[in-house]
This record gives structure tokens, C-alpha cells and sequence, in this order.
């Protein structure tokens, strides 16, 4: 039977051959802000960004970084310069040849001080940056900065034909982009829809699927109703929309559902500079105390796994033998009375020196998922003697009020990781004044040094023993109570083929994917 | 007549004033600044970063210097640029959404006008009656039903089990450019009808119900009494009598909807997607985006003081008793 089943799947796809044409429809919760990449930090506007520019480097399925517009390059001995050698022969959409002068030109960009971007602290550590010639791009740093690398994806490489002497924030590009990439920009209906064109003179081979719109859908019921619909081709589920409403016949005939380990996680911070947090024993009962199992299957129906540290599990960096926190009250009572909290009266609360043990956990409005987890881990606390008050507020007053200003003792928040490794701004000690990243103010030694160490060198095995420790460490001192990795549950139509789910997700192919001829539709 | 025209309308300039102080004001002691927004919760902004941003913006200057450069602008007819990413002109950003929520607004109060006033004098004139009961009943489900709900539901319905209407969006996602004039129209139509129709559902309660007690006001006037004594029929002492009467109160009611026009509401024009001042409204109050809510609330205010005083044009010249001294 199984046997039978193979026979007719290669036999189905032996005349599904890539071939050109068709449009997707992906639905966007959000409409772009601004198609320069360096200019916008939303995602809607880097998926549409990612599309249209390229960078000097890119990561593969496997989320090692490979050539884009670099060929190749060099770091030298010393680590301190990086030598790119560009592609030759590739055009800009409008015709113009790519060289190292784009290269230096979006580097003076993104360090020049009158251009609003959230990314310039990647290029501060360069000393010195040059185009050597045409297709030599040579930047050098003032020590040896292993993020650099990573730095050089799709953010800095712009048109300088197009751009140079003009005000970038005013620039026609912000809204019709001009890249090397796989698609070319076509249209922009504010509110309404992207619509972008294959590049059929892409470096890399013409992309096999013709046009790419990005419809905006704010509310996901709707972009839900419009998938079945037919009005969207690939959108993201929730996890209810997963595990309930897609599992009808009809639907698995006419879509394939992903997921995948997402690039995020989901934590409860402590303000270490609150008493009641101080002693690690605390921070451990309270990780004891909370079954991330539960979080999981309550409100992410299953779709995550338990976090264990900074990293996505899976990755080349990601140490799995840290220390564990299974759902334990037992250990997290013993471990409290250790530090001194005991119910000395009675009323079911903790106390020590009379004051009863009791915190309040913000929360930023809007996210469900933060609550319901807030809710399962007040009601977990309460039962081992922990007061808990939920705090929920709206996100802007909720940062500038509260954790830039450190009025606060618990916090449920989640971060983007990414690929790259170095988490320097969050964890390292130098990082905690207001407004900085290490908001929970921690501080240890040793975490310093193993940052520091690992951002001065290239040796990926030595970096990696870097990043174990620091796993180690956080595993044991749990500045935060780490909580889940959840999935991304992507649904793309069944027409489109040769997508094949690997550690970077599913769009590192995409030029890649293609609906086979007889399938393809045509727009009217 | 001109002459009170052009006073009310002087009398306008140091009321604007008010106006955009104390609203810059209040969104300025609004906890939250904008760069938390832009810079959302992404490791590579650091604290520099922010600090630049900032200045880059003149947030890091006292209140009432922030408030002049506004000023300044203003009176030059610039709304200034928007604080997010994209840097475009406010008016720009205001003025490309203001059609389709006009559009869909003035549909809908047509539908409701046109709904409400028949409701409200058959609920007058026939009170205590089945019918009347039913109608009412009707209205308040309507008034009660919450709009994103309703409009799912319909959207189910009409989208994907009948698949008649489109679901989401204000014309086809292709195609549309290719139509004849005449097809547009009829595009942008199958599009609206459910916006405006969920629209006008849950408005149709309030002004029904306005319309019966003004209804009922107007026939205890001892001129109905007239009216009927002198033998007219039923028909045209309501109609011809009594409704014209009782429509008076409507015209100040059509002057305050003035603002809401170009309001727009968040919850429907997010529910069906449709880009309209509500939402760009909504999301710039949530971003702190001072320009951008400046300039929207500077474009209510107006209106609202133009509505209120074509109101009381308009109330002049309909009734008599209140005309203002020649």
C-alpha cells in the first residue's frame, strides 16, 4: 500500500516539470511602510523588501551564509578585514550595472547621520570602508567582529545612481524600489495591495512564478475567509485555525500546511534590580513552578515546544544539555524555603520579615497569546503560594513608561532572534542603562566575557563553545524564565510546488517554487 | 445674512486656536513616544539609535517650542510629515483615504435616512401595534449586534458558501483597471454592499427611534388637531403635516454627522479591508504619531464647526421662528 502510494506520487510528479507563469496572492496583516529596507522595521515591509534587493551574503536552507551579490569573499588573518568579490554583470531593474560603488554608497547611507534607520549599530565597529574596484568591496573593522558578516545581507546595497545627493527619506524609491532582485517593483495601492513582476534577467535565473501581490487583510478572520475563498494563496495560521478549522477534505485537498520552528520566543523577565528577584533560588522556584507543557497545549494547542534559552532549538549554536525546569512544585517550594519565603501565617500566601510574597507581571495589549500564558502562570504561582497581579497596557506607554524606565517586576515578552548568534545587546552587563535592551539589568561576569569573546572571532567551533557557556549559564541563573518556541503554521495553496520546509523556513527557495502548467491559473 | 456669515466664520479662527492647543496638549501627555513604535521590539535598535530618532523628530525640545514649529507649518497649509517609516506628507496620507470613507459613509446615512424615516413615523402612528412592536424589536437587535460579528457572518454567507459577493477590499485585486467605467461602478458596488449595509445596521436604531419621538412630539401640536378637524385625510395630515414638521430637528442631527463622515470606523473598515481614515486614525493614536493625529484632528474640528454652523443655516431658512434679526 505504502509502496503503491510512492508509485503514484513520482508518477504524478514526472509531468508536473517547473514551468513558468502564475501569480501568488499572499495575505498581509499589514500594509509596507517603506520599500527602502534600512528606512522601515516591519516585517511587511522587509518581506516585500527581501524580494526586490539583494545583499552581499544570504543564508542557505541550512542557515549558513553563502554569496548573493558577493561571489565570495575573504576575512583576513587578523580578522579585521573583509574582502568581498561582487557578481559581475548584474543589473539594476532599471539597467544600470551593479557595482562596489552601491556597496559603499549604502554603507555611507546607513552610518550617515541624518538617515532615520534603526540598524546602524552593526556598522559603527567598521573603521574604514572602500570600493578597491568595480567589483572589489573591502570594508575593515577596528577588531575582529564576527556579527559583521551577517551584517552585510539585503539592507545596504542601494542604487547609487538613483539616490546619491538626495535626501533618502524623501526619495521616489521609498515607495517604487529599485533592486537587483528577483522581482521588480510594479505597483502600490496604499491600504489595498503590492504588486511586484519576475525579473527575467535575475542573476540567479528568471523566477518561475510571474507575479507576486501582497494583499493587505488587516483582520485574520477575514484573510482567513478569503484563503478558503480563493482570494489568497498563502497566509499564516493561527494555531487555532491549525489544529480546528482546516482539517476538513475539501481544505487538505486544496492546501498544504507548514510549520516550522519560528525565530521567536516567548519569556517572563525579571527586574533584577527588585529584592524579591535577586535570589537566583527565587528565579529557579518560579521556572519550577511553571508547566510549560500546559502554556503549550492551552494556548498554543500544541504548535510550540518548551524554550530553553536565547535560541531556537535546531540551530548550529543551540546547546541542548542545558539545566532543565520540568513542572515541579515540589522542588520550587523547597528551593523558596531555602531563600526564607514561608507561610509563616497561614493565608496561603508566602512571607518573609512579614512581607507577604506578591508581583505584578506586565503585559502589553493586543496579545492574546502573552495573556493566556500570563493567566495559566498566574494560577501556577498561586498555587504554590505566589500572589500574582496581570497588568495589561497598551504598547507604547507600556515601553517608554514602564520598561525603558524599569517600573516593573515581571514582564511576559518575546524577542526575534535571527540567525545570528551574538546577543551582546541584550545580555551584556554594559547594556542595562534606560532605553537599553537589558531592561531585567543583568549582570555577570563571565556571561561578558564569553559574549565578547565570541564576537572576536570567525572559528565557528569556537563560537560555538562560547555560546554553550552562555546557555549554561542563563540555564542556570534564569534571568528569565524561558517559556515557548512557537511554531510558524504558513498555508499555501496546493498548486505550488517545490517548496520544501528546512531550518530557514520555506521562502529561501521561492524563486524555486512553480505551479505545474496545466494548474496554473489565469488572472482576469 | 452675510454678515453673520462672515462673523461666525472669524469667530472660527480663535476657536481652532482652542482647539489644536489643548488637543496638542493631551496627545502629548499621553504616556509613550513614537519611537517605541517604529523601533518595535528589535534587538539592533539600541539606545543611540533611539536618541537619534528623537532629535530627529524635535522630541527632545520643550512642548510649546514643538507646538509653535506645528503652528508655524499650519498656518502655511503644510500638516507636516508623518512620523512613520515611510515619511509621507500628512495631507497626502489623510487626503488618499478620505474618498472611499466619504464614499461608504454617505451611502450608508442614506440607507439609514432613508430606513429610519418610514420606521420611526409607522412606529409613531402606530404605536402599541404588532407591527410596530416587531420593527422595534428589529432595530434593537440591529443596535445590539455587534458590527464585526454581523459582518463575518454575512461574509460567510454571501462570500463563501454562496460565493456571490467578494469577501474583502474596495474593487477586484486584478482585473480592475481593465473595466469600463460602467463595470468600476458595478466593481466597486459588489464591494461596498456589505460595508454599508453592516454600516447602516447597527446607526438604523438611533435615528428610527429619534424620528418616532419627534414623530410623536409633533402630532399632540394642536395643528394636527387643525388639521384632522378640517377633514384631511389621515394620509396627508401625517405625510403633508406632520412629517415636515417633525423633520426639522433632523437637519441639526445632519450637521453634527458632518465630522463623523470622514471618521470612519475601525472595526469594519478593518474587517473588510477597506483603507479608510479610521484605521489610519486608530493606528496613529496607537504609534504616536503626532503629525498625522494633529492633522486628522485638525480636519474634524473644521468640519465640525463648518456642519454646525451649515446647521443653523440651514435651520434658518427651513423655520421661520427662528430666523436671526434682518
Amino acid at each position: 500500500m505504502i509502496c503503491l502510494l510512492c508509485v503514484s506520487g513520482t508518477a504524478a510528479r514526472a509531468d508536473e516539470r517547473p514551468s513558468y507563469g502564475d501569480t501568488i496572492i499572499v495575505g498581509s496583516i499589514g500594509d509596507a511602510s517603506n520599500l527602502i529596507p534600512m528606512l522601515s522595521s516591519d516585517s511587511a515591509s522587509h518581506d516585500i523588501g527581501g524580494l526586490i534587493y539583494n545583499g552581499l551574503v544570504k543564508y542557505d536552507k541550512d542557515l549558513n551564509l553563502v554569496g548573493d551579490l558577493a561571489k565570495r569573499w575573504e576575512v583576513s588573518r587578523d580578522g579585521m578585514t573583509i574582502t568581498f568579490h561582487l557578481r559581475q554583470g548584474v543589473r539594476w531593474h532599471d539597467g544600470r550595472p551593479f557595482t562596489a560603488e552601491d556597496c559603499l554608497f549604502g554603507f555611507r547611507t546607513i552610518t550617515d547621520d541624518k538617515t532615520p534607520t534603526a540598524y546602524r549599530g552593526d556598522y559603527l565597529e567598521v573603521k574604514r570602508a572602500e570600493a578597491v574596484d568595480r567589483y572589489t568591496f573591502r570594508v575593515t573593522y577596528r577588531r575582529p567582529f564576527a556579527p559583521a558578516l551577517a551584517s552585510w545581507g539585503s539592507l545596504v546595497v542601494l542604487p547609487k545612481h538613483l539616490l546619491a545627493g538626495r535626501d533618502i527619506t524623501k526619495s521616489l524609491l521609498t515607495r517604487q524600489p529599485i533592486g537587483t532582485g528577483p522581482y521588480r517593483f510594479k505597483e502600490w495601492v496604499t491600504g489595498e495591495k503590492i504588486v511586484l513582476a519576475s525579473n527575467p534577467d535575475y542573476f540567479e535565473g528568471r523566477p518561475y512564478i510571474d507575479g507576486y501581490i501582497s494583499r493587505i487583510i488587516p483582520d485574520p478572520a477575514t484573510m482567513f475567509l478569503e484563503l478558503k475563498a480563493g482570494g489568497i494563496d498563502w497566509m499564516g495560521l493561527t494555531p487555532m485555525q491549525y489544529r480546528r478549522q482546516t482539517n476538513d477534505p475539501a481544505f487538505a485537498q486544496q492546501f498544504q500546511k507548514y510549520r516550522y520552528l519560528s525565530f521567536t520566543y516567548t519569556y517572563m523577565g525579571y527586574n533584577l534590580l527588585s529584592p524579591l528577584f535577586q535570589d537566583k533560588r527565587v528565579r529557579q522556584a518560579i521556572s519550577y513552578a511553571i508547566d510549560k507543557e500546559e502554556i503549550i497545549k492551552v494556548v498554543f494547542l500544541g504548535l510550540g515546544e518548551i524554550c530553553t534559552g536565547p535560541y531556537k532549538p535546531g540551530t548550529w549554536y543551540y546547546n541542548p544539555r542545558t539545566k532543565r525546569y520540568a513542572y515541579d512544585p515540589e522542588q520550587a517550594k523547597k528551593l523558596l524555603r531555602e531563600a526564607g519565603w514561608q507561610d509563616t501565617d497561614g493565608d496561603g500566601v508566602l512571607d518573609k520579615e512579614g512581607k507577604p510574597f506578591a508581583f505584578t507581571i506586565l503585559l502589553n495589549w493586543g496579545n492574546q497569546e502573552r495573556l493566556k500564558s500570563a493567566e495559566i502562570i498566574q494560577r501556577q504561582l498561586g498555587q504554590i503560594g505566589i500572589k500574582v497581579k496581570l497588568r495589561v497596557m497598551e504598547w507604547a506607554s507600556f515601553i517608554n513608561e514602564y520598561i525603558d524606565k524599569k517600573r516593573f517586576e515581571a514582564v511576559i515578552l518575546g524577542w526575534s532572534t535571527g540567525p545570528e548568534p551574538d546577543q551582546y545587546d541584550i545580555w551584556h552587563s554594559s547594556k542595562t542603562a534606560p532605553k537599553e535592551l537589558n531592561f531585567i539589568s543583568y549582570k555577570n561576569k563571565e556571561v561578558d566575557q564569553v559574549l565578547e569573546k565570541a564576537r572576536r572571532t570567525f572559528n565557528q567551533e569556537e563560537r560555538k563553545r562560547y555560546y554553550f557557556r552562555f546557555q549554561e549559564i542563563l540555564a542556570e541563573e534564569q534571568p528569565y524564565t524561558f517559556l515557548v518556541v512557537p511554531y510558524s503554521l504558513p498555508v499555501i495553496h496546493a498548486r505550488f510546488r517545490g517548496i520544501q520546509p528546512a531550518p530557514a523556513g520555506i521562502t529561501y527557495n521561492f524563486i524555486r517554487w512553480y505551479v505545474p502548467a496545466r494548474e496554473q491559473r489565469v488572472l482576469r | 445674512m452675510v454678515r453673520y456669515l462672515i462673523k461666525r466664520l472669524l469667530m472660527m479662527i480663535p476657536l481652532l486656536w482652542g482647539i489644536t492647543m489643548i488637543a496638542f496638549a493631551v496627545i502629548h501627555l499621553t504616556p509613550g513616544e513614537p519611537i517605541g513604535m517604529q523601533a518595535e521590539f528589535n534587538p539592533k535598535v539600541t539606545k543611540e539609535v533611539r536618541e537619534r530618532l528623537r532629535a530627529y523628530y524635535n522630541l527632545d525640545k520643550p512642548l510649546y517650542i514643538q507646538y509653535v514649529l506645528w503652528l508655524q507649518k499650519v498656518a502655511r497649509l503644510d500638516l507636516g510629515t508623518s512620523f512613520s517609516p515611510d515619511g509621507r506628507p500628512v495631507a497626502a496620507k489623510i487626503f488618499e483615504r478620505i474618498p472611499i470613507t466619504l464614499l461608504i459613509n454617505v451611502l450608508s446615512l442614506l440607507l439609514i435616512v432613508a430606513a429610519a424615516i418610514p420606521l420611526g413615523v409607522h412606529a409613531a402612528t402606530r404605536q402599541g401595534s404588532w407591527g410596530e412592536q416587531v420593527s422595534t424589536v428589529f432595530v434593537f437587535i440591529g443596535y445590539a449586534t455587534p458590527t464585526f460579528w454581523l459582518a463575518l457572518l454575512l461574509m460567510i454567507l454571501f462570500g463563501v458558501q454562496l460565493s456571490i459577493l467578494p469577501i474583502s477590499g474596495m474593487r477586484s485585486l486584478v482585473g480592475y483597471e481593465a473595466l469600463s467605467p460602467a463595470g468600476k461602478v458595478f466593481d466597486i458596488g459588489r464591494h461596498l454592499f456589505l460595508p454599508v449595509l453592516v454600516s447602516a445596521f447597527g446607526g438604523l436604531a438611533g435615528l428610527s427611534r429619534y424620528m418616532r419621538s419627534s414623530m410623536l412630539e409633533v402630532i399632540r401640536q394642536d395643528y394636527i388637531t387643525t388639521a384632522r378637524a378640517k377633514g384631511l385625510s389621515e394620509r396627508a395630515v401625517i405625510y403633508r403635516h406632520a412629517l415636515r414638521n417633525a423633520l426639522l430637528p433632523f437637519i441639526t442631527l445632519m450637521g453634527l454627522s458632518v465630522p463623523s463622515l470622514i471618521g470612519g470606523s475601525v472595526i469594519f473598515e478593518t474587517i473588510f479591508s477597506i483603507p479608510g481614515v479610521g484605521q489610519l486614525f486608530f493606528y496613529s493614536v496607537m504609534a504616536r504619531d503626532y503629525p498625522l493625529i494633529m492633522g486628522m484632528l485638525l480636519i474634524v474640528a473644521v468640519l465640525t464647526l463648518l456642519g454646525n454652523l451649515a446647521a443653523d443655516v440651514a435651520y434658518a431658512l427651513a423655520d421661520p421662528r427662528i430666523r436671526v434679526e434682518r
